[in-house]
């Protein structure tokens, strides 16, 4: 065991620092329509978000190891540092960098298995926030069962035509581009016959309906394709190869929904709210039964983020065998966050309820917010039940379901 | 940066395991249970002490091996995994934490010294400083201990106990003087045992710097809480392991039971909640030797939090298997009440959980 992270971050952590104490509580002139990963008290320093983003590239803090002809640093892929970089700045309260799809998942991809051109025209934008992406993966009849997707896609005339619905697409209103997955081979096997597609969100014959979710926010929405046509080059792999392209983005998605260092952040506002909350003028904290299940939480969260410093170890040894400890990530990690936020509630009794802009509502209302949104992460990016599904089967060897046969 | 156990300990800790595989399979810890006469548990002791195990925790220079908690840690999960019917918590890793902590320099050599070679063995009774139960007290005054310590942990083979008083002074008895009595408990697990001990003007050597300083007291409990978690983490994933197994064997309409979803995600369940164990276990015991600032915090987390899982394992594991599962003949409930018993030594859950917001100031 050895969790030092050497004498050679010294020097990048004290400049790290600096930066923080400079930039903490910056916020946002452009920021009110798209979710962000985190929110923050504000501070006086108010700037643009492509400028954040700009700034965050140049100092190394963030698309390190992007190489610079696409936009990135330049740097050495470093986990470590990576590390440093959001604790640091979870500490500071320094607004992370701008996530979504487009940068957690789809550079990625186009980084491992785009073309040159695609690499050149689309990374640089999205890194800076100036193109948004949304995903089209689910479909209605297609959740968990996402390779029986059914939006179809046909080259006529060099063309791809595109027609069909997805759904559970998040900031669809927001984004310029799409990566979506469409069904381009009719007669290949299920797997086998799905294709990898960008499409521009304002091509003719998209019709996007928002769909209200729990927290009254349109977060989702609902996507309609009507003859789409797009350039034949808008796709990414080979035709047929669009299962295996996406999912070399889908284990990107299911680590960053469960971050430790939101988690302890969180953790400790939970404490803080404990402190100034009172009942019959006891002050909560003092409460211990209360206290107790504080304390029942932290445990839960410490010992989630000594899992994760363990998940990290294994990719700076490639030879430790972690057995099942990345796989339980989004499954314990989501469950726990829904935990600590429905905690919160109750801390607050009736007041945990108020809403909205209500008189008396406390820190925002951020504690229902999280509450609803963490259930919404439980569902999506696979149900904690195909969670479970996985870590049986991959990970401690149990038979899968038997196939139901026809007509039974 | 590496987070994890190292090669060595993995060996020692494949060692010990080996060895109760060899010595002391479920036959054998099933006859010890059962008032044995034989001297089939005292064999066992022996041999897991000639791999080493008394003595990780004694500094070389008094010949031990001057290893650190997490070897211990690692060591304590082989034995709760096998359900081991030999000391370790208190005697070999409490008890050396206590004397090189509490006494002075010329006491702890004389003791460490005794210790490595076995001519010293202790036995643990501080229950008076963490929650006395049954009113029981202990007083030290001109040199003897008078009243009663109830739950001494590891008095299998003592030659002396060290015993705190509520004030957590620790005294030094040695264990043959007349004056003692023993009343011998009786748990549901049987693979230890446990004593209350009652003095009458007993010999006591007061250890010198636990006088004004409750260091000693406080870091033997931290370390031997998360002893007790290791141990209960080993004994956790032997239950995990069997009911994964035996889902996978036992046929219920046509199929093998680990193929129903009820079952593979209660296995699931069991699974993510005990993977974040180990590294919690190994985070607390990394801190205890690393980062004396957070390791008191991490200790009576791994307690509490360890304590908290395993009960659940215990009971899911044994419903996985039915009514078979609450047989002697497969014989789960060794582990089951194993962890049972650790849960409640050195402080319930609740009990740390109190005093790891008492140390945070809330």
């Amino acid at each position: 065991m050895n969790l030092n992270y050497g004498s050679e971050y010294k020097e990048f952590t004290d400049k790290l620092k600096q930066f923080c104490k400079k930039y903490s509580g910056v916020h946002f002139s452009d920021s009110s329509k798209i979710p962000l990963t985190a929110s923050f008290k504000s501070g006086d320093l108010q700037m643009k978000r492509s400028d954040w983003q700009k700034l965050l590239i140049e100092n190394g803090y963030f698309a390190r190891s992007i190489p610079k002809e696409y936009g990135g640093y330049g740097g050495e892929a470093d986990i470590i540092k990576n590390r440093i970089i959001a604790s640091e700045f979870a500490k500071a309260k320094v607004p992370p960098p701008m996530g979504g799809q487009g940068i957690d998942m789809l550079v990625p991809t186009l980084l491992e298995l785009g073309t040159e051109e695609q690499k050149q025209k689309y990374i640089k934008p999205t890194l800076h926030g100036e193109i948004i992406w949304c995903q089209g993966y689910s479909e209605p009849n297609a959740g968990s069962d996402l390779a029986s997707l059914q939006t179809k896609g046909e080259l006529i005339d060099g063309k791809w035509v595109i027609n069909g619905q997805k759904i559970w697409t998040s900031t669809a209103q927001y984004s310029q581009m799409m990566f979506c997955l469409v069904r381009t081979e009719p007669n290949a096997s299920k797997h086998a016959g799905i294709s990898y597609l960008l499409i521009p969100m304002d091509t003719p014959g998209i019709e996007i309906r928002p769909l209200v979710d729990m927290t009254l926010n349109a977060g989702f929405n609902e996507v309609f394709f009507t003859d789409v046509t797009i350039p034949e080059e808008n796709i990414v792999g080979k035709r047929g190869e669009g299962w295996a392209v996406a999912n070399a983005t889908l284990g990107h998605e299911r680590g960053s929904l469960s971050d430790p260092n939101a988690m302890m952040n969180r953790l400790n506002s939970l404490i803080e709210r404990m402190k100034d909350e009172t009942i019959n003028g006891e002050k909560i904290i003092d409460n211990p039964v209360y206290i107790d299940k504080l304390m029942k939480i932290q445990g839960k969260v410490i010992a989630f983020q000594s899992n994760s410093l363990r998940v990290l170890s294994a990719k700076l040894n490639k030879n430790q065998d972690i057995k099942i400890a990345s796989m339980i990530q989004k499954f314990v990690g989501t469950e726990l966050r829904h935990e600590l936020e429905g905690f919160a509630i109750d801390v607050m009794g009736e007041l945990g309820t108020l809403y909205e802009n209500s008189p008396n509502i406390r820190d925002g209302g951020s504690w229902q917010v999280g509450y609803m949104y963490f259930l919404g992460l439980i569902i999506g990016g696979g149900t904690s039940q195909i969670q479970k599904n996985i870590i049986s089967e991959r990970g401690l060897g149990m038979p899968r379901e038997p196939k139901v046969q026809k007509g039974e | 940066m590496y987070f994890g156990l190292s090669e060595d300990q993995i060996f020692f800790q494949d060692n010990v395991k080996k060895f109760l595989e060899d010595n002391a399979d479920l036959d054998i810890i099933r006859k010890i249970s059962k008032d044995d006469k034989s001297n089939v548990r005292e064999d066992i002791h022996k041999g897991i002490v000639s791999l080493g195990i008394s003595n990780l925790l004694i500094p070389e220079e008094n010949g031990g091996l001057g290893l650190d908690l997490l070897f211990a840690a690692a060591i304590s999960q082989s034995l709760g995994g096998a359900v081991a019917p030999v000391p370790f918590c208190g005697s070999y890793v409490m008890a050396p934490i206590a004397i090189k902590l509490g006494s002075n320099k010329d006491q702890a050599t004389k003791i460490l010294d005794e210790m490595s070679v076995g001519n010293i063995k202790f036995g643990i009774g501080f229950s008076d400083y963490f929650g006395s139960r049954n009113s029981s007290k202990i007083r030290f005054s001109d040199g003897v201990i008078n009243g009663n310590t109830l739950f001494v942990i590891d008095t299998e083979y003592a030659t002396h106990l060290l015993v705190s008083n509520a004030d957590g002074v620790l005294g030094m008895i040695a264990l043959d003087h007349k004056s003692i009595n023993y009343v011998d408990l009786i748990t549901v697990d049987k693979t230890r045992t446990y004593k209350e001990i009652k003095f009458e003007n007993t010999p006591v050597e007061i250890l010198e710097s636990t006088i004004d300083s409750t260091n000693a007291i406080e870091r033997a409990i931290d370390a031997g809480r998360i002893i007790l978690a290791a141990d209960s983490l080993g004994a956790s994933q032997a239950m995990l392991d069997m009911a994964v197994s035996y889902s996978k064997e036992r046929k219920q309409f046509n199929r093998v039971i680990g193929s129903f979803q009820a079952v593979k995600h209660m296995c699931a369940e069991m699974a993510s909640g005990l993977e974040p164990c180990y590294s919690l276990v190994w985070h607390a015991a990394h801190s205890f030797d690393n980062d004396e600032d957070n390791s008191k915090l991490m200790a009576c987390h791994a307690k509490s939090h360890v304590s908290e899982i395993s009960k659940e394992i215990s009971k899911k594991a044994t419903e996985v298997h039915g009514g078979m599962g609450f047989t002697d003949l497969l014989g789960l409930h060794y582990w089951f009440k194993r962890i049972g018993l650790n849960r409640q030594l050195l402080g319930a859950p609740e009990l740390v959980r109190a005093e790891a917001a008492k140390i945070q100031g809330l």
